[in-house]
């Protein structure tokens, strides 16, 4: 049967409390998910006090807890390195507004993912799989000699789908990707997948759709809508599969 | 420690090629059952309970036994997809995958194929 429990080793126990900011009155809670690969102990969730009325990026690592590691990079929610669970919602945390959390703030990592350290999940499956769909132009057509041409409405097929940063927080929503993710491509890399197939430019079209033709690479989708709800760029991942889906069948009819 | 590529790994087996037949079933028998649930269960729910002739009336008329046979068929298809999936979704071990994906085929098929004979035998005894 699926994992509905975590492993004896994976089991989350209370964890420290850091002190609270001397002589300040806006103070919020975050409780973050600690895991250290190089103690032999389960992971934990800290307590951090924050004075609201300072706060910038990067606060808790830079001024309270320099331990606490997550990955991070552009601050603005366009390199998508920093997706984790923040409030019970997958998401970039650069571009989450705190304002949009009641009461303390619950900081895990992606869930169902293993953990390489805190909040850092270990995606090396996940970007083998986006590599796995072809993510670049396959033609068969001689290079021409300035650029592959496209019409204005072809190239409007792909916004919705052009936009995705790999962030994973689709994937790691996803039941079906939780229970079967050894197979099952997920929310990302079917997104990526059509964003290739709905290319006027590609040629591999057929090609694309017979590598997704399985059970369990696309047909594990059930349609829960996990991946559009938690996108934190407003993209639509179930609909881009369902449109794949609907592919697979005209070309059958 | 074995040495296997990412992409090895995620590679598998490759694409089983299939998966559409079984996504356009489930569809199709979906929207069958749809008027065949609601024309099978108003003669059904007036033999109900009735004495046997009455269910003998009922299921002599070719429409209410052909109707009757075709709901089971599809009902029972339909089960057999469905089982299928939840079957894939929630058991991990291929084995034992294997196995219950085995039972769910022979048992719809004995199921419905029980269902035919039933209203068969109903319907030609009259």
């Amino acid at each position: 049967m699926v994992q509905l429990t975590l492993p004896k080793n994976s089991r989350v126990v209370v964890g420290k409390t850091w002190p609270k900011p001397e002589g300040a009155s806006n103070v919020r809670t975050f409780k973050i998910y600690r895991y250290n690969p190089d103690e032999s102990a389960n992971p934990r969730v800290d307590t951090y006090f924050v004075d609201m009325d300072t706060c910038g990026p990067i606060k808790i690592k830079n001024e309270i807890d320099p331990t606490l590691t997550f990955r991070r990079s552009c601050r603005e929610g366009i390199c998508g390195s920093c997706a984790m669970n923040i409030d019970g919602i997958n998401t970039l945390a650069c571009i989450y507004g705190l304002d949009e959390v009641k009461g303390e703030v619950k900081i895990y990592p992606l869930p169902h993912m293993p953990v390489v350290k805190d909040l850092i999940p270990d995606l090396t499956h996940f970007y083998a799989q986006h590599a796995s769909i072809m993510p670049w132009l396959e033609t068969a057509t001689n290079t021409p000699e300035h650029e592959w041409r496209q019409s204005i409405e072809d190239r409007k097929k792909l916004d919705g789908l052009y936009e995705c940063v790999m962030c994973a927080s689709c994937s790691t929503s996803c039941p079906s990707y939780w229970w079967n993710g050894d197979r099952y491509l997920g929310p990302a890399a079917l997104l990526h997948a059509y964003r290739w197939i709905i290319d006027s430019r590609d040629e591999a079209t057929g090609q694309r759709l017979d590598d997704l033709e399985d059970p369990f690479k696309l047909y594990r989708c059930h349609t829960i809508m996990n991946c559009t709800r938690t996108c934190p760029k407003g993209l639509n991942p179930a609909r881009a599969i369902a449109e794949v889906k609907k592919m697979m069948v005209e070309r059958r009819l | 420690m074995n040495f296997r590529t990412d992409r090895q790994r995620v590679q598998g087996l490759g694409s089983a090629k299939e998966g559409t037949g079984h996504f356009w079933q489930q569809r199709v028998t979906a929207i069958a059952l749809v008027p065949l649930a609601l024309l099978f269960i108003l003669p059904y729910a007036r033999s109900l309970g009735a004495d046997f002739a009455t269910a003998q009336e009922t299921y002599a008329s070719p429409f209410n036994a052909i109707v009757a046979i075709l709901f089971i068929l599809t009902a029972f298809r339909h089960l057999q997809l469905g089982l299928q999936v939840v079957i894939e979704d929630y058991i991990q071990n291929h084995g034992t995958r294997t196995v219950c994906l085995l039972i769910n085929t022979l048992l719809t098929t004995a199921f419905a194929l029980a269902g035919v004979f039933a209203i068969a035998k109903v319907a030609f005894s009259a």
